[in-house]
């Protein structure tokens, strides 16, 4: 190959500014792929450090995660978490029940119905709904849901419910966008074939296409909910932060994320009621791990 | 190559920056945060000025206040009119809430922090020995009042009946001499400095949070919920007060300037802006322009707190009121 | 028969759904516009906020935004299209390189709370930056980071082989052809997806109430030295951006006119994401046709 360059330039010389490329090349990628690394361990250790801190002072970790009574201001303080994580998890997979046949039907619109309607008019209309900022999401749910839901249910509209439907319009994007992708990735064979065999297209899309393509679309399922899960300021606004578990789907509840969001900037560091705060951040990242496991071990599912 | 290169020099500018502006701040903090921690003692801040000298002349530096985002609108106002004073400093507030306030002042790494409540409310236990490093300087009064939805048909509530109320032992209206229709609660989240003025003050003790009621920590939410909600009663500052709620007498003592400044209505709280130590010169001169005429009787009025100048009486830690 | 039936309600459910979500987003669309384009002004645009008095406008938040928007690309694109890079180019099919890509993956669901209070934590308080721009920005690098490894490595795959060949035969060593062969064919859709996590950037809020605050200072406009305290440039000072102020006027607002500012401001967020995500589109469907048309 070097042979080919042009003669003025002795063989030695190119090769050398070669490797000076090559090594800018390198350690340039080096770092920033360092960057990255160095960036999620120390975001691990210093939650996880305060997270800790908690536990390092006598609060049992079964009765934090367990325990039905958060009480900070008590002497001693309690911190029973469980109110929230119930709650996290309530509203989350509640907010997945309702966006994921949603998100199907509208994969299937797209893909198997209407294509040429779906990727002109829906698509956009999804990809907009994924940028609209939580805060707008939150300020709407508060100017609409909220009412709605206290004048036709009994309760005061902030709750349960409110924070579910919330969630449920933010996950949309992004479970549809994950069916959209598993569907059209379908080979065309399988669905020719049950053509083919007389079968109809609903008989198609239900017989075949969501059984095979079922692990995707569950990974778009966990996404969502690890998406909703992790949401805070909108849920903030609209499910109503009281302490318990929730009577019913109406009653006010918290959420780890909201709980963080309303006390963190009002108590001192280092405070027991700060420190239980970073242990439900802590919470929150490990569910962090959780999801993204679910996700891969849904994805290798879906390779096979 | 070049791009490469432009790309690495952007990073390294952007590190050195932040080492600077890190400097910048851990300067200011042990400027300020160096000797005497005895509190009270007033011969500061003028001692290193020589009084020949007009002290706006040479005032100089940045002053950082953290902390009470309720508080942050009246301070930035006062810093805004202390800048245009003194053309060669700057005054920074950020609002993150008084927790934040009063760690930062406390590490040193702001110089002022804004509280609503005593920084010994805050730091408890282990911590107490940070609050006794703070010196506080109280700028203003803010005072609250439970407010109720219009339709409830009540104007007063005596300490008993909000005890009953808030700690849910009366659930309906009709119980207080309302309408009949349910008590809904919007309280504060129970690390509020809001809700803790509300139970010192107004209940006598601290309530239970209860299942069901509403916790938010935001006066505009609280407000907004309170005159949607049929039934609703909650607590706000009087600067938040308007048409869509009704606020209450307490004890029958209407909730006034005048009440307060007396010492006849007792739900307030001081707006506290904590130093660590003895404030340096340049943060003395701050905290003595908000303490001034031009701001107390301007912003602070217009901001509806009331002046700290205007009491005639004064509240320590535990309650304990004496006259001025 | 029954099947037939089964095939026709199906049908009709899933059409009725698209138009279901249509309408969603149209009403939602619709909501904010309505309710806030009547107080969006250019003066509303420009002036400052008011603690108290009617009038306030969005002009230091809106700026502020934007200048945070391109802090966080200053810091994120040069990292992020590095990363990428390596992930497409350098990466060899081992552990380390799968550890990698779990890296990323997990860093990109971090929900954003955790991330602000992460900055909180340390840029904040370990490393005194205070509430400041900065702060924010390093916070935003966290979440937008991931995306730009994606974006890039996703754009630099896609380059076609022959050209990446072509010029190693011709004799440009390996970096050389990355940056002035691949880069320039992959830029297109590195852009795209880059305008595309502006969108989530500008309208992110929770990060940023811990880390770049909720308050802005004052600003002279004149004063573009960004060493300067008062200087809109200057990278560490406080700065709240529009999606915080929607939160803070949501929450602490005292102006009489609160409710129509938040709603005005949530139209001019919503306009600008908007604005960024048919940028994107154009952008991308502009290169494909031309890229499509030349062969």
């Amino acid at each position: 190959m070097k042979e080919r360059v042009t003669l003025d330039h002795p063989k030695e010389k190119i090769s050398k500014q070669h490797l000076t490329e090559e090594w800018v090349g390198k350690i340039y990628t080096w770092l920033c792929i360092i960057v990255l690394i160095v960036t999620i361990f120390s975001m691990v250790y210093f939650v996880a450090s305060r997270g800790l801190t908690t536990f390092f002072r006598g609060v049992n970790v079964w009765e934090f995660i367990s325990g039905l009574r958060w009480q900070p201001d008590a002497k001693p303080p309690i911190f029973g978490a469980l109110p929230f994580i119930f709650g996290s998890f309530s509203t989350s997979i509640m907010a997945a029940l309702i966006a994921a046949p949603l998100g199907f039907c509208a994969a299937i619109f797209m893909t198997e119905i209407m294509p040429k309607y779906g990727r002109r008019y829906l698509q956009p209309v999804i990809e907009l709904l994924a940028g609209i900022p939580s805060v707008v999401y939150g300020f709407v749910g508060l100017s609409i849901i909220v009412p709605f839901l206290r004048d036709t249910f009994p309760g005061q509209g902030l709750g349960l419910a409110a924070g579910a439907i919330v969630l449920s319009i933010m996950i949309l994007p992004t479970i549809t966008t994950i069916a959209t992708d598993a569907l059209s990735a379908l080979p065309g064979g399988l669905k020719e074939g049950s053509y083919a065999l007389g079968a109809t297209r609903w008989q198609t899309i239900y017989r075949i296409v969501l059984p095979t393509t079922f692990p995707a679309l569950m990974t778009g399922v966990v996404l969502g909910i690890s998406r909703a899960f992790g949401e805070a300021l909108a849920v903030q606004m609209v499910i109503g932060n009281a302490p318990f578990l929730p009577r019913s789907l109406f009653d006010s509840t918290s959420t780890l994320t909201s709980v963080i969001t309303l006390s963190m900037g009002n108590t001192v560091m280092n405070s027991p009621h700060n420190n239980a705060l970073w242990s439900l951040a802590l919470i929150l990242m490990l569910m962090t791990f959780v999801f993204v496991f679910i996700v891969r071990w849904l994805e290798r599912r879906t390779k096979i | 190559m070049k791009k490469s290169l432009l790309l690495v020099m952007t990073l390294v500018l952007s590190i050195t920056l932040a080492a600077c502006g890190g400097n910048n701040t851990t300067n200011n903090g042990t400027n300020n945060g160096t000797p005497n921690n005895s509190q009270g003692s007033t011969n500061t801040g003028g001692n290193n000025t020589p009084e020949t000298e007009p002290p706006a002349a040479e005032l100089e530096g940045q002053i950082l206040a953290v902390g009470s985002s309720a508080m942050a609108p009246l301070v930035e106002e006062a810093a805004n009119k202390f800048m245009d004073e003194n053309g060669k400093v700057t005054v920074l507030v950020q609002a993150g809430g008084s927790g934040t306030g009063l760690t930062q002042v406390s590490e040193g790494q702001s110089d002022i922090g804004n509280s609503d409540i005593f920084a010994e409310e805050k730091f408890v236990d282990d911590e107490a020995p940070k609050a006794a490093e703070l010196v506080d300087h109280q700028i203003a009064v803010v005072a609250m009042a439970a407010v109720v939805n219009p339709e409830v048909g009540i104007d007063n509530l005596t300490q008993a009946q909000l005890l009953q109320i808030f700690k849910g032992e009366v659930t309906n209206w009709s119980e207080v001499g309302g309408i009949d229709q349910e008590i809904v609660i919007v309280n504060r989240p129970s690390s509020s400095g809001t809700r803790k003025t509300f139970e010192s003050y107004a209940l006598g003790e601290a309530s239970p949070d209860l299942p069901g009621q509403i916790q938010e920590e935001s006066s505009g939410n609280v407000r907004k919920l309170i005159g949607e909600t049929p039934g609703a009663i909650g607590y706000l500052a009087l600067s938040y007060l308007d048409d869509s709620i009704t606020a209450l007498s307490y004890d029958g003592i209407e909730p006034t300037e005048e009440n307060v400044t007396n010492g006849e209505y007792p739900i307030w709280a001081y707006q506290h802006m904590y130093t660590k130590g003895e404030p340096s010169e340049l943060v003395q001169a701050f905290l003595d322009f908000m303490l001034s005429d031009e701001v107390q009787t301007n912003d602070v009025v217009e901001l509806g707190y009331i002046p700290a100048s205007a009491m005639t009486i004064v509240r320590d830690v535990e309650g304990n009121v004496t006259q001025k | 028969m029954s099947a037939k039936l089964a095939n026709r309600i199906a049908t009709v459910v899933i059409i009725a759904v698209a138009i279901f979500i249509v309408a969603i987003l149209a009403g939602l669309l619709g909501y904010i516009l309505v309710r806030g384009l009547g107080h969006v002004s250019w003066d509303f645009l420009t002036s400052v906020p008011q603690s108290i008095r009617e009038g306030g406008g969005i002009g230091p938040q809106l700026f502020n935004s934007v200048f945070l928007l391109v802090l966080t690309l200053l810091i994120t694109v040069p990292l992020g299209v590095g990363a990428g890079i390596y992930m497409s180019e350098y990466a060899k099919a081992n552990r380390f390189t799968d550890f990698i890509r779990l890296v990323v993956e997990v860093l990109s669901s971090f929900p954003s709370i955790v991330v602000g209070l992460f900055g909180l934590l340390v840029l904040v308080h370990y490393f005194g930056l205070g509430y400041s721009l900065f702060a924010g920005a390093l916070a935003l690098t966290v979440f937008n980071l991931p995306l730009m490894v994606r974006i890039t490595e996703q754009a630099i795959r896609a380059v076609p082989k022959e050209q990446k060949e072509a010029s190693l035969a011709l004799g440009l060593s390996r970096w050389k052809t990355i940056t002035s062969i691949m880069l320039p064919i992959a830029m297109p859709n590195i852009l795209t997806g880059t305008i595309l996590a502006s969108g989530r950037v500008f309208g992110e809020a929770a990060a940023l109430l811990f880390t770049a605050g909720m308050s802005s200072p004052r600003l002279d406009f004149t004063n573009w030295n960004p060493f300067s305290s008062n200087s809109p440039l200057n990278p560490f000072r406080p700065a709240e951006t529009l999606a915080v102020h929607i939160w803070k006027i949501n929450s602490e607002g005292l102006a009489p006119d609160a409710a129509e500012i938040a709603a005005g401001a949530s139209a001019v967020l919503v306009i600008v994401v908007l604005l960024f995500n048919f940028t994107a589109r154009f952008i991308g469907g502009y290169i494909h046709r031309k890229f499509t048309a030349s062969k």
